[in-house]
């Protein structure tokens, strides 16, 4: 069992940089220089923090059931809301399943840094010797995880609720793992700035929507597709877009994310 | 970027002189289309404005990574005067599209792919101008803008492939194809060229403001 040894030397890596800080700039180097820099290390390292968001989830459960719980919870209002036909559901249930996976992730996403932020503990990462962009890493996969979790139960109850064909899975679970990898890009980075604003919960929205809207976008498309009855082949063009823009968005929030955390 | 009295009355004078050209040539010499009419001459406003809608979107990119890289107040003057001009260029382009849209398409909006992108643009630039309110101190609210300053200009790329991309019913490279007769494309050069001129003069004069407020509140801060 690796990860409980790379969570303890972590930690003692955060100890180390606090007590550097107490010592002055100066050794900080020193510090640095006996981490050295090699994959195998970084790769635990970095484990080490999403690893960590795991571990905390897991004993407190604050996030995960709630969000589970505004999912379902949008799935049966939006159902009350339109009250269609089961003819003109079909048009609507993509839209309801993409309404219902944005707002959840945003829920999800906020809470990710404000955790770190009443802790203390962004302060902690940020003095941790990892690379920034690394920390942007780490969060994204943790992100990542939980958003996958939310909605590896929910997909399946909403396929259940809509008396959808359960030949649709697979296409559903392609599109909405792609689509996820694109929310989770733009939203971590979000969230990170997000959280050092006035109105936190209120920011997050305003800035992650817009930006997503391509990825939202052609997501209900292919879904729309798959729900008609279409193959493979028919949902691929939109597919590329969601893959071109989840590559776009890794890259510019990996390149910019030290920005948003430094203090 | 302090630019002289005498560079900005030059660019006025430019901008005059353009601006009259170029109504000249949309009203009186270029000959009306023939499928749309008259309205078709809204055309030599649109393209202009929405072209530096996107335009201000990149310079606000290039001042971002400037004012990331840099911390020179001066980008994040230049930043912050993009974002606000192109946020209102952005609003021209929608509203004098709207324009064109009621009588050639029948309404006001429609959920086309190259409407909504713009009207995401918008969304985004409006962000980025509000992300400087919120933060906790204004360093951190133009650290913030830049972020957000950065990730606007992805949208520009997709507005310019909306057409092909999602195939609405915006036309999309007729400009680029040669589908233009030569008197309309001289009077969309010319009124290009006008507002281009005008938006740099608008730049200027904002970044001028902006660098004064600036200035401003740093001798706030000394006293």
């Amino acid at each position: 069992m690796w990860q409980p040894e790379c969570f303890k030397r972590d930690m003692i890596g955060q100890l180390r940089a606090v007590q550097v800080l107490k010592l002055g700039k100066s050794k900080a180097g020193l510090v640095h220089s006996t981490y050295g820099f090699n994959c195998m290390k970084f790769l635990s390292k970095a484990m080490a923090i999403t690893w960590k968001d795991v571990l905390s989830e897991a004993r407190s459960k604050e996030t995960i059931p709630s969000v589970l719980i505004f999912a379902v919870l949008v799935i049966v209002i939006f159902n009350f809301a339109f009250g269609a036909g089961p003819e003109q559901m079909k048009l609507i249930v993509p839209g309801i399943l993409w309404t219902t996976f944005v707002f959840a992730g945003m829920l999800s996403l906020n809470r990710t840094f404000v955790q770190e932020k009443e802790q203390g503990c962004l302060e902690a990462l940020i003095i941790c010797p990892i690379k920034r962009h690394d920390i942007y890493i780490c969060k994204t996969l943790g992100n990542f995880i939980f958003l996958t979790v939310i909605e590896a139960i929910s997909l399946p109850v909403f396929v259940v609720l809509f008396n959808l064909p359960l030949s649709v899975l697979p296409m559903l679970i392609v599109i909405t793992i792609m689509a996820t990898i694109g929310f989770i890009a733009i939203g971590t980075l979000f969230s990170a700035l997000s959280v050092n604003t006035k109105a936190r919960e209120m920011v997050l929205p305003i800035l992650f929507l817009p930006v997503v809207v391509p990825v939202i976008l052609s997501a209900v498309e292919a879904s729309k597709l798959v729900l008609a009855g279409g193959s493979w082949s028919s949902i691929a063009s939109w597919l590329q877009i969601i893959a071109a823009f989840d590559v776009i968005f890794l890259v510019v929030s990996y390149l910019i994310f030290e920005y948003v955390i430094e203090e | 970027m302090n630019t002289s009295h005498k560079t900005k009355l030059g660019l006025l004078a430019l901008s005059a002189a353009l601006m009259i050209w170029a109504h000249y040539m949309v009203f009186v010499y270029v000959p009306t289309e023939a499928v749309m009419g008259i309205v078709q001459r809204i055309f030599y406003v649109m393209v202009p404005v929405a072209w530096l809608a996107m335009f201000s979107t990149f310079v606000l990119f290039i001042a971002s990574i400037a004012y990331l890289k840099t911390r020179k107040s001066s980008w994040d003057a230049v930043a912050y005067s993009a974002a606000e001009i192109g946020l209102l260029f952005t609003t021209l382009a929608i509203v004098v599209g709207m324009l064109w849209a009621k009588p050639i398409w029948g309404v006001w909006w429609t959920w086309e792919p190259r409407l909504t992108t713009t009207l995401v643009l918008w969304l985004i630039l409006l962000a980025c101008l509000m992300v400087r309110k919120v933060a906790n101190d204004p360093s951190r609210g133009s650290i913030f803008a830049a972020v957000v300053g950065i990730v606007a200009f992805i949208d520009v790329p997709i507005i310019g492939m909306s057409t092909t991309l999602w195939r609405g019913i915006h036309p999309g490279g007729i400009i680029f194809e040669g589908g233009l007769a030569p008197p309309m494309l001289q009077t969309l050069l010319v009124s290009l060229a006008a507002f281009t001129v005008l938006y740099v003069l608008m730049m200027v004069l904002r970044v001028t403001v902006k660098n004064n407020e600036i200035t401003i509140e740093k001798l706030k801060t000394l006293r």
